[in-house]
């Protein structure tokens, strides 16, 4: 019996350049943006939760007067200015694609992931601290919370570095083939990192100041 | 306007636009600095939250707006977005009803 056979060219993943007729935008990226939705409700359940559990909590935090009495609310700022950095600098990096400068995309992309190792490790500090007093996520409400959100963040981080990283290895060799498609790439990347910040600037505030 | 979907804009034209990045850069450094600063006024809770996710939304639409560039997205994001609006709040206010009522959580 005859197998029916697949042309290579039939299997490709059609408008990875060219708008969709339909949307108006290349598939891919109306796929990280559907990505993105989801991501939404996924930090928006937690979120809930956490409303949920602080405005039915006696006190909150329950053991201080205050959340910034218990965090470390400079070494966080100083996090927030890393992340707010690392937006620019993904943002350039495929503003330098846009300018056939791949140089420039080198450095920037690097220093978007370099910027991105550096809040981790600041994360790592504070997380460490709060270990060695005894202070996990079974403590109380509180610290769940904060463990919970702030993990499910960095593990975001930490998706960005390995997508980044691809880019600016491997994945780079796309350029010399397809240089708009690989342009693409990097501003779903770019999407999905600044939602990454976006995340970061509601939870500073919620977690470390209120 | 440069726009992100846009292919046909020269690099020397796409290099005019990037003056509104660092703008939104410094910003939202300084909108940061003021709600570590607003924290330390000791304001009542209510107001203190009120604020502080006020600023939050101020920066939050600038990274949407300007990296994301929202500001020139095609309709069909917009349409996704809404969407996603209206489940976000569905999901957090729909708890709220639990507390109103006097309903253990």
């Amino acid at each position: 019996m005859a197998e029916a056979s697949i042309h290579p060219a039939d299997a490709l993943i059609p408008h990875t350049v060219e708008p969709h007729p339909v949307t108006g935008i290349p598939n891919g990226k109306f796929g990280i943006w559907l990505f993105l939705a989801s991501e939404v409700m996924l930090f928006g359940a937690l979120f809930s939760s956490y409303v949920v559990i602080r405005t039915t909590a006696p006190h909150w935090p329950p053991e201080a007067a205050l959340s910034s009495d218990i965090l470390n609310v400079p070494l966080a700022t100083v996090n927030t200015a890393v992340l707010i950095t690392s937006s620019i600098t993904m943002v350039l990096s495929w503003a330098s694609l846009k300018m056939q400068n791949v140089p420039r995309f080198r450095l920037w992309l690097g220093a978007t992931i370099a910027l991105a190792f550096v809040f981790l490790v600041i994360k790592y500090f504070e997380y460490n601290h709060k270990f060695e007093q005894g202070h996990f996520p079974s403590h109380d409400n509180f610290y769940a919370v904060y463990f919970t959100l702030t993990g499910l963040h960095g593990v975001h981080v930490v998706g960005g570095i390995i997508v980044n990283t691809f880019l600016l290895t491997v994945g780079s060799r796309m350029w010399v083939t397809e240089p708009e498609r690989f342009t693409n790439r990097v501003e779903n990347a770019g999407l999905y990192w600044h939602f990454v910040d976006l995340v970061w600037i509601f939870l500073f505030p919620s977690l470390y100041l209120l | 306007m440069a726009t992100a979907h846009e292919t046909t804009t020269s690099p020397e034209d796409f290099k005019k636009h990037l003056g509104k990045y660092y703008v939104v850069f410094v910003a939202l450094l300084c909108l940061t600095l003021i709600t570590v600063g607003v924290s330390y006024l000791r304001l009542n809770r209510p107001l203190a939250i009120t604020v502080a996710l006020v600023i939050a939304c101020v920066k939050a639409g600038m990274v949407a707006g300007v990296f994301m560039h929202l500001i020139s997205e095609r309709k069909v994001i917009y349409a996704v977005l809404i969407l996603t609006v209206a489940f976000f709040f569905l999901v957090l206010l729909l708890p709220m009803f639990t507390i109103v009522d006097g309903s253990s959580v």
